[in-house]
């Protein structure tokens, strides 16, 4: 057996047990590699309203809703029993690149105790990254960490296409949550596989059964493209499940970040499909300079959309995030020259999740209407249905 | 007087202050208008301004062929009087406004606990805005001060007109902005320039909130209970240096918005999912639980009637959605469909 395969082997006597925050599907590609590592994994609780509660408990006030989510994965896997927290490091030219420094500190005022690792990216230096991941998986060589790596990112790479392809079948499935249901056991199935090729057979296995889920190729659906800071777009539970949401109000999607292009040192997205040079060109000529997290991005991405020919498109932020508002505050200037409609959404752990849905089926009514050229677009009778609308279908229960 | 039988669009705006409730004829005239307080009981004001309805309607026969819902509580509203159609409050103020005037490019609305701008190019809303956790600027704030300076809220729009200089209020936030009102009061201001002083705070507060980077052009249309206000009328015209049309029935737009798109549907006499007047007379149970089947701890809201469970919501989920009885399904998915 090689480090490969060497899934569960875990490394006698070293006793770390290791966690890190959620971030959408984030844990399934760390479940891969440490495993690969042979190190104990000790996955939080998924994000849920307990895990906000102890992070808001215990964070700042005007700190970003991530910070506080953060917290709380970290308190409720310590409680679980780990005893190493890995951080994403970097420069952060938001308040990101403080976020580990913060919540180590919050940790050990409240008296946990842990040993805290922060994981820099590898641009800053091969050798510490190489020595970061040794300290967690003592013995480790660099040719064998450069192994597994390729082979983890290769099966992350491959269920960030399965979520990416969900949303897009979600807008035509004939029963409601038939895609969801088909992608938890699609990522069962990678979870499996174990070598490369293990993984591009497991990779056509699941997408067949995205692919399987019954559609209705008919249906009109609109475009609509998500941009905004990573975190609210990667993790489901800060923002509601609005992906899902508007999947079932037959709305075809497409995001401009994935766990892998996230995390990867290359920028060149690979999963989204277009690299960070050509989103900062098209983001030039309304803003030519990085403002920090990923408010250049967000320009440059709605621009993109806009292009592509797509409907509309949604900015999702933390409350109080610098780069989106400056991004935000732009962005009316790109609705006018690109004629693209933008919905900006705010997040907090004081976001109702009723203001949210009021914006977003309204946003989609100016959509549907837009292209209908007629406010209205209920149907006139005896008219074929051109596509279904969630805002009406509760109207139906009884 | 007319015996005749005449069809009817019923339509119901459940706000957090207000209940309102129209019935419009199928030439959209509004036959009867009820505006009332929520007070708290979403379900009674409905049941009780369907009541008032039937008051109104009395000596005239109408078979109402569609009803729509709308506002924050338009989801239980359908449920209890079964809607045909559900829509959020934004679009239903929009599609009222251009009925009123069909050129409009802005709508101003303002009501008791959130304030919307919709902006509207060639009959088509092309964006729109919502304020959110701020209430500066918002009914609820007026009917506070009205209180506290003793003055009925329907006076404060006659005091404001009466003002020659307004007073400059710190309107960012209702409190500061109390504060500042006192202060102003206590140091000789007088209380129509203090109350236009308001408005105008209110004015700038909503502006600056909504208005950021939209192109604000006439017809103009300004709706919601504070519409009735004639200070504020005044405030937005001298902010904005425009004219601002205030429809006859501004305090009721989204109910006539939401009759409007029932009428939309075209449904033939009987097809509606109307439970029709009589639903004033149940007794509607809504009870909560928590769901503890994740961390998530969801309260989910249910809502029965003789024992029988009418609708569940509120789980993250989605589990504890009812599924449509078969019947329904088929009426669901011509309704549904666009």
């Amino acid at each position: 057996m090689n480090a490969l395969t060497g899934s569960g082997r875990a490394r006698p006597g070293t006793g770390i047990k290791v966690t890190t925050p959620h971030m959408g599907n984030l844990h399934l590609l760390l479940e891969d590699l440490f495993g690969r590592l042979g190190v104990e994994y000790i996955k939080p609780p998924l994000s849920s309203t307990k895990t906000l509660q102890i992070g808001v408990k215990h964070s700042p006030e005007f700190a970003c809703l991530p910070l506080k989510i953060n917290l709380g994965n970290f308190i409720q896997a310590l409680e679980k029993g780990a005893n190493t927290i890995a951080m994403a490091g970097g420069h952060g030219p938001c308040r990101f690149g403080y976020y580990g420094i913060v919540e180590e500190r919050i940790l050990r005022d409240l008296g946990y105790d842990f040993r805290f690792v922060m994981l820099e990216p590898f641009g800053d230096g091969p050798w510490t990254f190489y020595k970061t991941f040794e300290s967690l998986a003592p013995g480790l060589s660099i040719p064998s960490l450069w192994k597994i790596l390729k082979v983890s990112f290769a099966k992350g790479r491959a269920i960030d296409r399965l979520g990416r392809r969900s949303l897009q079948v979600r807008a035509y499935e004939v029963n409601r949550g038939d895609t969801t249901r088909a992608l938890k056991e699609a990522e069962k199935i990678l979870a499996q596989a174990g070598t490369t090729e293990e993984i591009r057979e497991a990779e056509a296995a699941a997408v067949a059964v995205i692919e399987g889920v019954e559609q209705d190729p008919e249906r009109d659906v609109l475009k609509v493209g998500i941009v905004g800071e990573f975190f609210l777009l990667l993790e489901p539970f800060s923002n509601f499940d609005l992906e899902e949401a508007l999947g079932h109000m037959g709305v075809y999607l497409e995001r401009c970040v994935w766990v892998t292009d996230w995390i990867a040192p290359r920028k060149d997205n690979k999963i989204f499909g277009y690299p960070k040079k050509l989103i900062e060109e098209k983001a030039a000529p309304f803003l030519s300079q990085n403002v920090g997290g990923e408010g250049r991005e967000t320009i440059g991405n709605t621009v993109m959309f806009a292009e592509r020919g797509f409907d509309g498109v949604i900015q999702l932020l933390p409350f109080g995030c610098m780069p989106e508002n400056i991004a935000s505050s732009i962005l009316p200037k790109v609705q006018q020259v690109h004629d693209i409609p933008v919905q900006t959404l705010a997040f907090d752990e004081q976001t109702g999740k009723a203001g949210m849905v009021t914006r977003v089926e309204a946003f989609m009514d100016l959509l549907w209407a837009r292209r209908n050229g007629r406010l209205i677009s209920v149907p006139r009778r005896g008219k074929k249905p051109e596509a279904a609308c969630g805002g009406c279908q509760r109207a139906g229960t009884a | 007087m007319d015996s005749q039988v005449k069809p009817g669009y019923l339509g119901i705006d459940v706000g957090s202050v207000s209940t309102n409730l129209v019935i419009l004829d199928d030439d959209t005239n509004v036959l009867a208008a009820i505006y009332r307080r929520t007070q708290g009981q979403p379900i009674k004001a409905v049941q009780e301004g369907l009541k008032e309805l039937t008051e109104l309607m009395r000596g005239q026969e109408v078979d109402i062929r569609g009803v729509g819902a709308t506002g924050s509580a338009r989801h239980l509203t359908g449920v209890i009087v079964g809607a045909d159609v559900v829509k959020n409050e934004i679009t239903a103020h929009a599609v009222a406004a251009s009925q009123v005037v069909p050129d409009v490019n802005t709508v101003l609305e303002i009501g008791g606990q959130d304030s919307k701008l919709i902006v509207l190019r060639d009959g088509v809303v092309t964006d729109f805005a919502m304020n959110s956790v701020c209430a500066a600027g918002t009914g609820s704030f007026l009917d506070h001060q009205s209180a506290r300076l003793g003055i009925p809220i329907e006076e404060f729009g006659d005091y404001a007109l009466r003002s020659e200089s307004p007073a400059h209020i710190a309107g960012r936030c209702s409190v500061f902005a109390e504060s500042d009102m006192i202060h102003k009061q206590q140091v000789g201001v007088s209380v129509q320039d203090i109350i236009y002083g308001l408005c105008h705070a209110l004015v700038r507060n909503y502006l600056n909130n909504l208005a950021k980077g939209k192109e604000l052009l006439q017809p103009m249309v300004f709706q919601g209970g504070v519409a009735a206000n004639a200070g504020m009328k005044r405030a937005f015209e001298s902010e904005l240096g425009i004219d601002v049309f205030i429809p006859e029935h501004h305090n009721v737009m989204g109910a006539i918005g939401s009759a409007i798109l029932a009428m939309e549907l075209e449904l033939d006499s009987g097809e509606s999912n109307f439970k029709g007047f009589e639903v004033t007379g149940l007794d509607y149970k809504t009870s909560t639980f928590i769901c503890e089947g994740c961390s998530n701890t969801c309260e989910v809201v249910r809502i029965r009637v003789d024992g029988k469970t009418l609708a569940r919501w509120g789980g993250r989920c989605g589990k504890w959605e009812m599924q449509d009885s078969a019947g329904s399904r088929q009426k669901r998915e011509l309704l549904a469909a666009r």
